[in-house]
């Protein structure tokens, strides 16, 4: 009961926690350590979480050297800010349309639209292979962009950002002449920001990340994307002195994501929570 | 209805002599007019990559689904492909093994992303820096964190093996031992994925009023009870929300079984959607290949509905 005891346990509940968040992040702590650790280490001292030797930007240069990074950035750029592009329109236009608009079906077509949070393209990874191939869209980027360009996940939650605006911001620039492509580009699409922006979070970390569907969808070296090209250069190591690279080159790949994260980690936090996905 | 204030506005008069009964209805079949097609135009581009990558692909495996054609034989209609493929033993495997990769996965992966989220939802500087290491895991592509894990997990060098010497253990050959496989494959998935559902949650939590657990606490309700009782029920939606995921997740994350286990050992690591790519890629057996994606998309769909279905009934309980 006493205010003392209850500062104790939180003060313990804080240190499990610390100890938990330490532990998850070990994997991280090696891949750093491993990658600025000097090539001539032995096999002995590449497990150790400890640095030692000196410090260099070796491993680096050998994985820069060895991948085709700079286009790999490029292509991997290409495909999610063109995903997201497209996304942001198709959207933000059905978002609003489950929003505010009365049409006949709006229920059926909105659970039609849900259906695809469920059939999500990695299952239907075989039959859109044949529909882009017929569509002449194989080894393209726009190919393996093109399953992604209508998003339920994101219509929902636009949906859901829009529905929390009040009304009254529309109808006053409705009344002040404003069209609706107007009242949606200059009024709503502003005040929904944070909601596009937890889309943009969700939808930039998916496809830079992702692997099967570019893997299976491209096969020219010219058009590879970071998480294949990566692959393709882990897939051989073997030997110690080659996990330092590799550890480089996982680093490099993922080191965009991490850059916008930790910069903008309260931000993320707060477009998530603005969302409204309670 | 706006149309109608903009005639006021311009001319106050009308405010005191109502329209005659028939315009105001023409009005508001022309408005209804206009708010269907502006809603076809809105719906148009996203209906148009829905039908080509979801509905006609769906309908495709349906279809492909029920034509059984074996190497050099003749096609046959019917149930000849779910035949097989229930015959399978590597299928039953796979289904099996999904089965518990599902339940290994989420039950601690939403666990401890629940407890680290209560833990860490004030906005301090030490909890925003927790908050971040466990997010890491999330920005890493599943290949690359696979890359890293097979180091972690490799015998004797390895950084587990060398960490457990210290403690006299010997080598362990965590991903090459069919029953220690799946564990492996399991604990990387859950190191992956907890940091994304914490995000889920942390802004559940954030939308839950401080008023209702002050309330509770003058009421004389301890941690425990205002958990069980205050916040956990308001959290029911973010948690359905976050179980679609997580079941999407199980069904759809393939990515380090292929580049780790390749399935193996002996089909340890074997799941539906890595079962699909090796019937479709490597056995060419395209039949097959369909009757397990629509086995998986079944499953997926009524899993995911019932869900849905309480996340739905969330948000109509808020608005």
């Amino acid at each position: 009961m006493s205010r003392k005891r209850g500062r104790e346990v939180r003060l313990l509940v804080m240190l499990a926690l610390a100890a938990a968040a330490l532990f998850w992040a070990i994997p991280f702590a090696w891949m750093l350590v491993a990658s600025l650790r000097p090539e001539s280490a032995s096999a002995a001292d590449i497990a150790s979480l400890i640095p030692s030797g000196t410090i260099g930007f070796g491993n680096f240069a050998e994985a820069w050297s060895e991948g085709t990074f700079p286009l790999w950035y490029f292509n991997t750029f290409l495909m999610c800010g063109g995903i997201l592009a497209v996304q942001c329109v198709t959207v933000s236009a059905a978002g609003y349309a489950f929003a505010r608009l009365s049409f006949p079906g709006r229920t059926v077509l909105f659970y039609l639209f849900l259906l695809q949070l469920m059939l999500v393209p990695p299952i239907l990874i075989v039959p859109n292979l044949t529909t882009i191939v017929s569509l002449g869209l194989y080894d393209r980027l726009p190919g393996v962009m093109a399953p992604y360009l209508a998003s339920a996940f994101g219509t929902f939650l636009m949906r859901q950002t829009f529905r929390s605006i009040p009304r009254d911001y529309e109808d006053a620039a409705m009344l002040d002449g404003a069209s609706l492509p107007q009242v949606i580009w200059h009024v709503l699409l502003p005040l929904a920001r944070p909601g596009l922006a937890a889309f943009a979070i969700v939808s930039v970390s998916y496809h830079w990340n992702e692997f099967l569907w570019p893997l299976i969808a491209l096969s020219s070296p010219e058009n590879q994307v970071l998480t294949v090209g990566l692959a393709s250069f882990t897939s051989g190591a073997e030997s110690a002195t080659e996990w330092g690279v590799i550890a480089a080159g996982t680093l490099l790949v993922a080191a965009p994501l991490i850059l916008i994260f930790v910069i903008f980690q309260r931000r993320i936090v707060s477009s998530f929570v603005f969302t409204g996905i309670k | 209805m706006s149309t109608g204030e903009r005639l006021d506005q311009a001319t106050p008069l009308t405010l005191m002599a109502p329209l005659p009964v028939g315009a105001t209805r023409r009005r508001e079949r022309i408005a209804r007019r206009r708010s269907i097609v502006a809603a076809f135009v809105l719906l148009a581009p996203s209906g148009v990559f829905l039908a080509a990558f979801t509905y006609w692909p769906v309908l495709e495996v349906l279809v492909r689904s029920f034509i059984d054609q074996q190497f050099g034989e003749v096609a046959r209609f019917g149930f000849g492909n779910y035949e097989r493929l229930f015959a399978d033993p590597h299928f039953r495997q796979a289904a099996w093994n999904n089965v518990v990769y599902g339940v290994g996965t989420i039950v601690p992966s939403l666990a401890l992303a629940l407890l680290f989220s209560l833990g860490l939802r004030d906005n301090r500087r030490f909890t925003a820096f927790l908050r971040t290491l466990l997010v890491l895991p999330m920005m890493i592509p599943l290949v690359a964190a696979s890359a890293l894990f097979i180091f972690i997990f490799l015998p004797g060098e390895g950084l587990i093996d060398h960490y457990l010497s210290f403690l006299g253990a010997g080598q362990t050959n965590w991903l090459g031992d069919p029953s220690l496989a799946m564990p492996s494959i399991i604990a990387i998935t859950v190191w992956k994925n907890t940091g994304y559902y914490m995000l889920f949650f942390l802004a559940g939590l954030a939308g839950i009023p401080d008023d209702l657990n002050e309330a509770a606490m003058l009421e004389g309700a301890g941690p425990i009870r205002r958990f069980r009782y205050v916040t956990f029920p308001l959290l029911g939606p973010t948690l359905a929300f976050v179980l679609v995921i997580a079941l999407l997740n199980v069904l759809t994350q393939v990515d380090h079984i292929v580049v780790m286990t390749d399935g193996g050992p002996s089909d340890a690591t074997n799941v539906l959607l890595f079962y699909i790519y090796q019937q479709a890629h490597q056995n060419n057996d395209a039949g097959l290949a369909a009757a397990a994606t629509m086995v998986s998309v079944v499953v997926l769909f009524l899993l995911s509905a019932g869900s849905l279905r309480a996340l739905e009934r969330g948000i109509h309980y808020e608005s």
